[in-house]
């Protein structure tokens, strides 16, 4: 998978890195290959404890940028811990221990020189239950440029634009952009939040079960405005739904915790198609087919 | 057992359950609306311009209550002034950032215990520590900082469940856009649990409003002239004025008196009920 990953980047990459030297090729070129590898996750011998409970150990995993990357597994096999070390988001919870290294385009997000702040701004976040924040919905998109200090009018208006845009929400609140978030319908509201985490113009966008809240219309519309923004942001979806993530994923890991007395392991990762039609685990079949789970 | 079936008997048991919970509630409200009517009818005689105007006169028994309405005003800002910042960033340091350590369950059992001290105590505390120890003499601010001990707690709970009622799906979405701890709790956290923490803490000025014991030996006099001029006057106050009266003034008017509590109450229901209404407004937009 890295090897893989470095062929089809890296090499990009590292041209891009040659020209800055003798500044021959032009800049669209330049643009293209830097921009190309940011929002790639590499994860090595990541484990989670709570307390004393170990809930993951060992996981490695590549996730490549600008495609979907679906975790999937049975409750509680820690696809949303694992999900939260990505952004840092256990550090919140408290008495939550992670080990391992985890690099977002070769820097070490675990390091102290990286700062949890400035790392969600990079990876964006939707939960599994729609939560704007009490305010308009223009006030909600605005919150991340503003957090980042962005004041003037003009930018702020173009941002809650793209981002309402990007979240395929623009052409059904445009006229009422001023109206408070909760008037707004579940799916609405969670597309809302999808434009909020866009807002801050992130690498990566994680998200939780996106769509478990949702009515079946709902769902479809989250699912469509994920494949619309894959090609612009990573993504990496925790979903329950297997048919979700069939659909909506370029890869697939499977993540299962045998007993309680045992923390999760990643089973395997690989293409979705090859996943879902040809795995090379047993138990990554059995799940898939509905066997467990 | 006999004829009566489940459902008639599981009805039946219905009606009764809610006559009882109801005629309690009634019984509630009936009350309260008594007092209240009690109050009015015996003092709306004493309500006129001389009234709020006018200094007491023959020790009370005639002229006005002004100097008792300003100086419990004095009293009640101070309080609010020290109570609020202390109370309200109290609450939010247990609510928000507290460890759950033994240090933080002693704060919350200090708490707890600081509201289940009786008024009186604290009014011989606010005499030795700050009448007395700090100096402050019988004072506004000493008797302000009395009823301050007195409040706090109330607030500090009140802003701690305000803020806990708060979906923690909220702080999420705040963190997790970047946002600090602190830009978490002032911008999205703090806004949603206003009304809560309003709420708590006019009900908790409200009860310093209407307290005797505390500012009995720490600032409250029986007579004034003139108006408070600053923090280390000395000050009238509507519960001691009517304290005052009916224990230590032969031939009281019961119509002075009912008419002082009338706008002490008057004074507490304004502001309960405005921030009542603002509260509901406030929901009407916000729902979890």
């Amino acid at each position: 998978m890295n090897a893989l990953l470095l062929e089809r980047d890296g090499t990009l990459a590292y041209t891009a890195g040659a020209v800055v030297a003798d500044d021959a090729v032009d800049v669209a070129t330049r643009e293209d290959a830097t921009a190309a590898v940011r929002g790639t996750f590499s994860l090595s011998g990541v484990s989670v404890a709570y307390g004393r409970d170990r809930v993951i150990e060992g996981v490695g995993m590549e996730i490549p940028a600008r495609s979907v990357t679906a975790l999937i597994g049975p409750s509680g096999c820690g696809k949303s811990t694992l999900l939260r070390c990505l952004n840092r988001m256990n550090d919140e919870i408290g008495n939550v221990h992670v080990d391992g290294r985890i690099t977002l385009d070769g820097a070490d997000i675990m390091g102290k020189a990286m700062d949890p702040v400035e790392l969600r701004m990079r990876v964006g976040q939707v939960f599994q239950r729609p939560n704007p924040f009490p305010m308009s919905i223009y006030d909600n998109i605005a919150y991340g440029p503003r957090t980042q200090g962005i004041r003037r009018k003009s930018e702020l208006d173009l941002l809650v634009e793209e981002s309402l845009r990007g979240a395929a929400l623009w052409d059904e609140v445009k006229k009422s952009l001023k109206k408070h978030a909760f008037e707004l319908s579940g799916g609405q509201q969670q597309r809302l939040c999808i434009a909020r985490a866009l807002a801050t113009k992130p690498e990566v966008i994680l998200m939780d079960e996106p769509a478990s809240a949702l009515d079946p219309i709902s769902t479809q519309q989250i699912e469509d405005t994920i494949a619309e923004l894959k090609d612009s942001v990573t993504i990496v979806i925790v979903t329950h739904n297997m048919q979700q993530a069939a659909r909506i994923s370029n890869q697939t890991a499977f993540m299962l915790r045998e007993s309680l007395e045992e923390p999760a392991h990643l089973v395997e990762m690989g293409d979705t198609k090859k996943m879902f039609t040809n795995p090379d685990d047993s138990r990554t079949e059995s799940y898939i087919t509905g066997r467990f789970g | 057992m006999s004829g009566m079936s489940r459902t008639r008997r599981a009805r039946r048991s219905e009606a009764v359950a809610r006559a009882v919970t109801g005629l309690a509630a009634v019984s509630v409200v009936s009350v309260a609306l008594f007092v209240l009517a009690y109050i009015v009818y015996h003092g709306i005689g004493a309500i006129d311009w001389t009234f709020l105007t006018d200094v007491p006169r023959d020790r009370g028994r005639e002229g006005g209550i002004l100097p008792v309405i300003v100086g419990t005003l004095w009293v009640v800002a101070t309080t609010a002034g020290l109570t609020l910042p202390i109370g309200i960033l109290a609450g939010i340091y247990l609510s928000e950032y507290a460890p759950r350590t033994f240090t933080t369950r002693a704060i919350r059992l200090a708490i707890t215990n600081m509201a289940g001290v009786p008024s009186i105590v604290y009014g011989l505390f606010g005499l030795a520590a700050f009448v007395l120890l700090a100096g402050f003499g019988r004072s506004i601010i000493a008797s302000a900082l009395t009823l301050t001990c007195m409040t706090l707690p109330v607030v500090i709970t009140a802003t701690e469940e305000a803020l806990r009622q708060i979906p923690q799906d909220l702080r999420q979405a705040s963190l997790a856009l970047g946002a600090t701890r602190l830009r978490t709790i002032y911008k999205v956290v703090l806004p949603a649990a206003a009304p809560g923490i309003i709420t708590g803490s006019i009900l908790g000025l409200a009860r310093a409003a209407g307290e005797t014991a505390p500012i009995l030996f720490t600032g409250a006099v029986f007579q004034m002239r003139k108006l408070p001029d600053g923090l280390s006057s000395r000050f009238m106050s509507l519960p001691y004025h009517i304290y005052a009266q009916v224990t230590s003034v032969p031939g009281w008017s019961p119509t002075l008196v009912w008419g002082t509590a009338l706008v002490l109450v008057a004074g507490v229901s304004v502001v309960s009920v405005v921030a009542a209404l603002w509260r509901s407004a406030q929901r009407r937009r916000v729902k979890w």
